[in-house]
């Protein structure tokens, strides 16, 4: 009893301290808590009470039950319509792909994604980690695609949904970062024709916007390649992603490279040890450490830039659920889906951002 | 619907492509791939949309499956290559595609400039306006001063500003790209009037409008511009130009002569008119006038019946009557030379 008293009076205070500590503090948090009051109660009966998901006891089914979306329910609703998603899923999640041929999209978003969890300790960082990554992402390719060991052949262009988003956040972000740290070192190196390309290169990449180089990967190319030879339009657009964000993340390794004090340069050539050595255990990790915050803020924006893919027709993740929109007996529930596709997004972006915070916390060995 | 982009990218293409040269054997490219390349829109109801399986459907798709039926003898022979407005004639002309079914106007420039062929009109359509009937406006003419709902860079958009400067008429623009938040404008009463082709207002009516509120809303007579929407092909390749012709004209045919997927067979055996054993290939002749076997248009109509079928399938559910893409002998303007 006493442990609860204290606890509410503690919390008393905080609130005090916190929230009414002066007049004009006290009329905000006065303001923002009618303004919950009204609008909450309304969003919940939208979202939950109010809202139409269709389950019916199935004795099939794995868990007894099974979702029978019906367009018609929705129309008499004032709530959310979640039978559009229900409905929709398998396009969302997998796009065009034939439907019968789902677990392998399944299986590679799996392996995928426990490799990204397994990757995420620092501990776990190393020449294997690397080696295990260049033979995963091939094989990935190839259950999607297809075509070797009686799996049928499924061409790029019907991938779609959570594959495409995955394949050109991870697979962008991760090659985007060795070419960023090259780039960088180039752009500072005292060759003339290293600098110069470097510079060129970033230059062009930043000053141009990443619709524009989606559009001449997508359209252009195929119009200068002779008759007959046809670059994967996949492929084209994750070169493009990757570039972009190279460019971007160089400069942000630039800036940490400039952060570095000059006494660790100068320290390094004291010692006697060679400019690779140098770069590679004196300079770049105190470099990298210094950015993880701007690095993780340009991957969570390639992250968010992929569904710009949409504009060369191929369909991500959102493509898939806009998809599911144009669907005239569903067209109305386009709100439910782009919520539950912003749900998705918002749990990726969240998740990117506290491994950010945790990287920076675990990395950090002077500043406190 | 197009794009300003569309014409810019579409003229530079010309300029770097060596389309022609490639144009030539797209009938032979076909066969020797066993799979027909249709270039389809990114998805709109009606015409070419993945349903909830991720099967493409539509009366622009089952255009291309006919073609795919009656050139290599199966509507399952096709690959959909879906394009936004901007990429569809670059695809075209940098053979990505080897034929754009995809809700695309028919205008000069077009089969001109752009280096393509349009075929045949599959579907009639043409810009008109709907208002909320609280406005009390009969017609057109009386939208002076109106605020109008438009998407950007579109034909309906030059087509709007060509209509009201030609009646000494001012309007001011409300421009918004996606169609959702458009819709949404218009039914909240940011503008006075909403325009886009018929069929589009018609199913936006339908679909779009407050529940119980379409019959708030009132379409106006006036159609301001004429868009017959066909698939389209290549400059440079003529037999191929013919094939796509002749089956959108054949699957016409059938629906005058009362040919349906599910008596075609029996019509092609037991048929005493020579018309339509003409057309079936009992008395053969035609198909290999094309260059095809002479089952080509029983192929077509057996994957995906004749043109009504076609229709009835895809377009009614957008809450459209057929209108002008009825039969010539019904009232519309659906006309097929004869087949001979």
């Amino acid at each position: 009893m006493s442990i609860h008293l204290s606890i509410l009076s503690t919390s008393r205070n905080w609130i005090r301290r916190k929230l009414f500590n002066t007049w004009a503090n006290s009329v905000i948090t006065a303001l923002i808590i009618m303004a919950l009051i009204y609008f909450f109660p309304k969003a919940y009966m939208w979202v939950v009470t109010d809202a139409i998901l269709t389950i019916q006891v199935d004795s099939e089914s794995w868990w007894g039950y099974s979702f029978v979306p019906d367009s018609n329910a929705c129309i008499k609703a004032n709530g959310a319509c979640w039978d559009f998603v229900a409905e929709k899923f398998r396009l969302i999640i997998f796009g065009l792909y034939p439907q019968d041929q789902h677990w392998r999209p399944l299986v590679m978003m799996i392996t995928l994604i426990s490799l990204i969890v397994y990757s995420l300790d620092t501990s776990r960082w190393g020449f294997r980690l690397g080696v295990t990554w260049v033979v995963a992402i091939p094989m990935m390719f190839f259950l999607m695609q297809g075509g070797v060991l009686g799996l049928t052949f499924v061409q790029t262009d019907s991938w779609g949904g959570g594959p495409i988003t995955l394949i050109l956040s991870a697979v962008g972000i991760v090659l985007s970062f060795p070419i960023a740290v090259m780039l960088a070192f180039g752009r500072q190196s005292d060759m003339l024709v290293v600098k110069t390309i470097c510079i060129f290169f970033i230059e062009i990449i930043r000053g141009v916007p990443l619709i524009t180089i989606l559009f001449m990967a997508s359209l252009m190319i195929p119009l200068f390649l002779p008759e007959g030879i046809n670059i994967n339009k996949l492929l084209r657009a994750l070169i493009g992603f990757t570039l972009f964000s190279a460019a971007y993340v160089a400069e942000v390794i630039r800036g940490g490279l400039q952060a570095v004090p000059k006494g660790q340069y100068e320290a390094a050539d004291s010692l006697g040890l060679s400019y690779w050595q140098k770069t590679i255990f004196i300079i770049l990790p105190q470099a990298l450490k210094l950015v993880i915050p701007p690095i993780m803020n340009t991957f969570i924006g390639l992250f968010k830039d992929t569904t710009l893919i949409i504009i060369i027709s191929m369909y991500d993740f959102l493509g898939t659920v806009r998809l599911g929109a144009s669907d005239p007996a569903w067209r109305p529930y386009y709100i439910e889906g782009l919520l539950f596709a912003a749900i998705v997004y918002f749990v990726v972006c969240y998740a990117m951002a506290a491994y950010s915070l945790h990287l920076e916390a675990k990395l950090d060995t002077e500043r406190r | 619907m197009k794009s300003k982009w569309t014409t810019a990218i579409a003229a530079a293409a010309i300029v770097f492509s060596s389309y022609s040269a490639s144009a030539a054997k797209t009938v032979e490219a076909i066969k020797s791939r066993g799979e027909l390349i249709c270039g389809v829109s990114t998805g709109l109801g009606g015409f070419s949309l993945p349903d909830s399986r991720g099967k493409w459907t539509g009366l622009d798709v089952d255009i291309c499956k006919a073609l795919a039926a009656a050139i290599l003898g199966s509507s399952y022979k096709v690959k959909y290559i879906p394009l936004s407005t901007q990429q569809r004639f670059t695809a075209l002309q940098s053979g990505e595609v080897d034929v754009l079914s995809r809700n695309t106007s028919w205008s000069l420039t077009r089969d001109t400039a752009l280096g393509l062929n349009f075929t045949a009109v599959t579907y009639y359509d043409g810009q008109g306006f709907m208002v909320p009937k609280a406005l009390e406006v009969k017609s057109a003419k009386e939208l002076d001063g109106a605020t109008v709902c438009i998407q950007p860079g579109t034909t309906s958009e030059l087509n709007l500003a060509d209509y009201f400067r030609a009646n000494s008429m001012t309007f001011t623009p409300v421009v918004i790209e996606s169609l959702q938040e458009l819709n949404a404008a218009f039914f909240a009463g940011r503008c006075d009037a909403y325009t886009t082709d018929a069929s589009g207002l018609a199913s936006t009516r339908l679909n779009d409008a407050p529940k119980g509120k379409s019959d708030d809303y009132i379409i106006l007579p006036e159609i301001i511009s004429k868009e017959p929407l066909g698939p389209v092909v290549r400059h440079g390749d003529d037999q191929f130009l013919d094939i796509v012709k002749w089956v959108i004209f054949g699957l016409v045919e059938a629906e005058e002569f009362g040919i349906t997927s599910s008596n075609v067979r029996e019509m092609a055996s037991s048929s005493k008119n020579p018309n339509i054993k003409r057309l079936l290939g009992t008395n053969p002749g035609m198909g290999r006038n094309l260059g095809l076997d002479e089952a080509w248009i029983v192929n077509a109509i057996l994957a995906v019946g004749n043109y009504g079928e076609i229709w009835e399938r895809n377009i009614p559910p957008l809450g459209l009557s057929r209108g002008l893409n009825k039969l010539w002998s019904n009232g519309g303007i659906m006309y097929s030379p004869p087949v001979r």
